[in-house]
């Protein structure tokens, strides 16, 4: 390994700490490979070295772990991961016109990087905001309900190294490093930042609000237990609804949750 | 007509709706848990199964009987595994509850950890939201600085560590099994059932492994009662759930209602489909629940309607697309995530969805043939069923779906020898399409997915 002696230092200290929130040691080599990236930007043969001393694997387990994720990077990585939602729902509401926009306009394909070092364009795949779709993501930072214009002038900000404020995030994109230091478990004390949620995210309870719907009230007894400090917890008043729960594993077909 | 009923969605207009003063102030924060600590934990267990409670990330598996599986605890570790990576395209729930309330899901891992006498509990998830990462390490640390967590819960001699885990990118990882896998340190991929994970799961020992939804419903069925639940919903799904609209939709976003509302319902909620145009198609849990037309608006959103109309409920995730979307493209997008997504493990779903991508595509771009239909749903034939684990079986769900509804448009593709259909249009905005040379080319033939 080529790592310096201070880094080397620091490197194995956070590894211990991340080892140490596992009753298995191997399960740190996640969130290991993110501290790699926090250093070296990317995955590197010494990176892969470094996990596998650390936790008595070999370089090739370790490789073979690193090449399954798609976030970890086995080149070098830009400064910043600009990723356009082009699954099937995002790219219909326009997401394959921002990423067409931002390819030519970068001079860059899929997963590939700027000369200048800051923006690694990739398509990626459904992030979980499709109710804000068209959806980009900066280093795994929301840019919701994006058009070409405005994905373009986010690039444009960031390869001129100004701050760049996620919709709903932190109030500025941190780069890549920073980024995965956080992924592997060392908060950046920035969970606080960033507004109430988005309107999407609001609708429904919006909507609840404006006609006064609610859930219904709690049961009488049910409320009564919860105030009375020595209630004895009623358990054999449920009979009730007793015949309408699922009794047997063919009620609901076995296996686990799949999402 | 059926009303919403805002129960983990309550806090979310709060200012700092994620802290925990927040959710001490107005969610009833660990009122719950205080009141479990006090019970026996088998009644806690009693207490969600009569709820009815069931899997809210897509399978629907009873949530209390999932725990009862548990062999009898034999003094060695047992496990909860709580599974945020939420993947599926078109899901989009735990991932603003987790933004919005973390504090709901944390108290639900204390409670279900008390029910089952685990001292160790995960939460699973997915790495690429990196905001909703630093809220869940945040609300974590404030549960164990209030002594919701660590060392002698709330005084009760009840021992609870919980770990946040980040993921790295990888769909399959929300297959139970996969992300246990995972998180050992390895490859995601699924393991061979049985043994289940709760004899066999993490570091081969007894595990529960629930969604994040399905955990965080637990502080509710506690402090209000199992009747109270089962108040809200149909007979056989009860309870409230998250309902997620979004594509051509007027206001998309995050509806919460009892199980059993329609899509009609919703949308009269959501202002309709977006002006001037009229729903075509939808998901109701995701792409990988066959897809629906206008002719199943009124079925009643529960485990059973839906798949009584040979869908399944899956995770409420209802994409929306109007009479401007091509089906044909959908239908090869999401293969090339289930593609891309394969972990390779076996080989109907390795080699199946390979192919359905390059079909797919061939019919999309125009260069298909007569035969390409047919060979498609063989193919599917030959997956369904046959590969380890459901993301298999969920590939083949939009492709055999969009043949049965849409025949004609696949074939439509096929005499023409082109798409007919204009993708300006189904966007939310005007552009004009870029003509693929340079480095749009190469992004076209090799894509990113």
């Amino acid at each position: 390994m080529t790592y310096d002696a201070e880094t080397l230092t620091s490197l194995k200290t956070d590894a211990a700490a991340i080892v140490a929130r596992y009753p298995d040691a191997r399960s740190g080599l996640l969130p290991m490979l993110h501290l790699v990236q926090s250093v070296d930007g990317y995955v590197t043969p010494d990176g892969i070295r470094f996990c596998a001393q650390e936790l008595g694997l070999t370089p090739a387990e370790v490789s073979a772990v690193a090449t399954f994720y798609t976030q970890y990077k086995r080149h070098p990585n830009g400064k910043y991961t600009v990723g356009v939602c082009t699954n099937t729902l995002c790219a219909v509401m326009g997401g394959d016109a921002i990423f067409d926009e931002l390819s030519e306009h970068l001079g860059v394909g899929h997963d590939e990087t700027t000369p200048d070092g800051a923006i690694t364009l990739e398509r990626v795949e459904c992030n979980a905001a499709c109710d804000y779709a068209p959806v980009m993501m900066v280093n795994w930072e929301f840019f919701d309900n994006q058009t070409p214009e405005s994905a373009t002038a986010v690039v444009d900000d960031l390869t001129a190294g100004k701050p760049v404020r996620p919709t709903r995030g932190a109030e500025s994109v941190c780069s890549f490093k920073a980024m995965s230091r956080v992924l592997a478990g060392f908060p950046d004390g920035r969970a606080d930042e960033g507004g109430v949620a988005g309107a999407p995210t609001l609708a429904g309870l919006k909507l609840a609000r404006e006609h006064g719907w609610t859930a219904p009230a709690p049961l009488a007894e049910a409320a009564g237990e919860a105030t009375a400090s020595d209630a004895t917890p009623a358990t054999g008043d449920h009979g009730s609804s007793a015949e309408r729960k699922p009794t047997t594993p063919g009620d609901a077909g076995q296996g686990g949750e799949k999402k | 007509m059926t009303t919403l009923t805002p129960v983990l969605t309550d806090t979310w207009d709060a200012e700092k709706s994620w802290s925990l003063d927040t959710y001490l102030a107005k969610g009833h924060g660990y009122e719950a848990l205080r009141k479990a600590l006090t019970m026996a934990p088998a009644d806690i267990v009693t207490e969600v199964k009569t709820a009815g409670l069931r899997g809210r990330g897509g399978a629907g598996f009873p949530t209390g009987l999932k725990w009862s599986f548990l062999p009898p605890d034999d003094g060695l570790p047992r496990y909860l595994v709580v599974n945020a990576d939420e993947s599926e395209p078109g899901t989009c729930k735990d991932i603003p509850l987790l933004m919005a309330s973390p504090q709901h899901l944390v108290e639900g891992v204390a409670i279900t950890s008390f029910a089952i006498n685990c001292h160790h509990a995960f939460i699973y998830v997915r790495g690429e939201v990196l905001h909703v990462y630093r809220r869940l390490l945040q609300a974590v640390q404030e549960a164990y600085d209030a002594g919701y967590l660590g060392k002698n819960v709330l005084g009760s001699g009840f021992d609870l560590d919980v770990t946040v885990h980040a993921g790295a990118g990888a769909y399959i990882c929300g297959e139970e099994t996969a992300l246990l896998d995972s998180l050992e340190g390895r490859r995601g991929q699924p393991r061979l059932k049985p043994p289940f994970p709760a004899v066999e799961g993490l570091y081969a020992r007894p595990t529960v492994v629930n969604n994040v939804e399905s955990i965080a419903s637990v502080p509710s069925i506690i402090r209000n009662g199992a009747s109270w639940f089962a108040s809200m919903g149909t007979e056989r799904s009860q309870g409230m759930g998250l309902f997620s609209l979004s594509g051509h939709v007027t206001r998309p976003g995050q509806y919460e209602a009892p199980l059993g509302i329609t899509l009609r319902e919703l949308l009269d909620m959501a202002g309709g489909i977006r002006e001037g145009h009229e729903l075509k198609f939808w998901t109701p849990g995701g792409s990988s629940t066959p897809m629906f037309d206008a002719s199943q608006l009124d079925v009643p959103l529960d485990y059973e309607s839906v798949g009584a109309a040979k869908s399944m409920l899956g995770t409420r995730a209802l994409q929306i697309f109007d009479e401007t979307t091509c089906v044909v493209r959908a239908t090869s997008r999401w293969m090339d995530f289930y593609a891309h997504e394969s972990c390779g493990k076996c080989t109907p779903c390795r080699e199946g969805t390979f192919w359905l991508k390059q079909i797919l595509a061939r019919v999309e771009a125009g260069g298909g043939v007569d035969e390409d239909i047919d060979t498609m749903v063989d193919l599917c034939g030959n997956i369904l069923g046959r590969a380890f684990c459901a993301l298999g079986d969920g590939a083949t769900s939009p492709v055999t779906s969009s043949i049965q509804l849409f025949r004609d448009e696949y074939q439509a593709h096929i005499d023409h020898h082109a798409c007919p259909f204009d993708p300006v249009k189904s966007a939310l905005f005007e552009y004009t399409p870029k003509s693929r040379t340079g480095a749009l080319a190469g992004a076209a033939t090799l894509g990113g997915h």
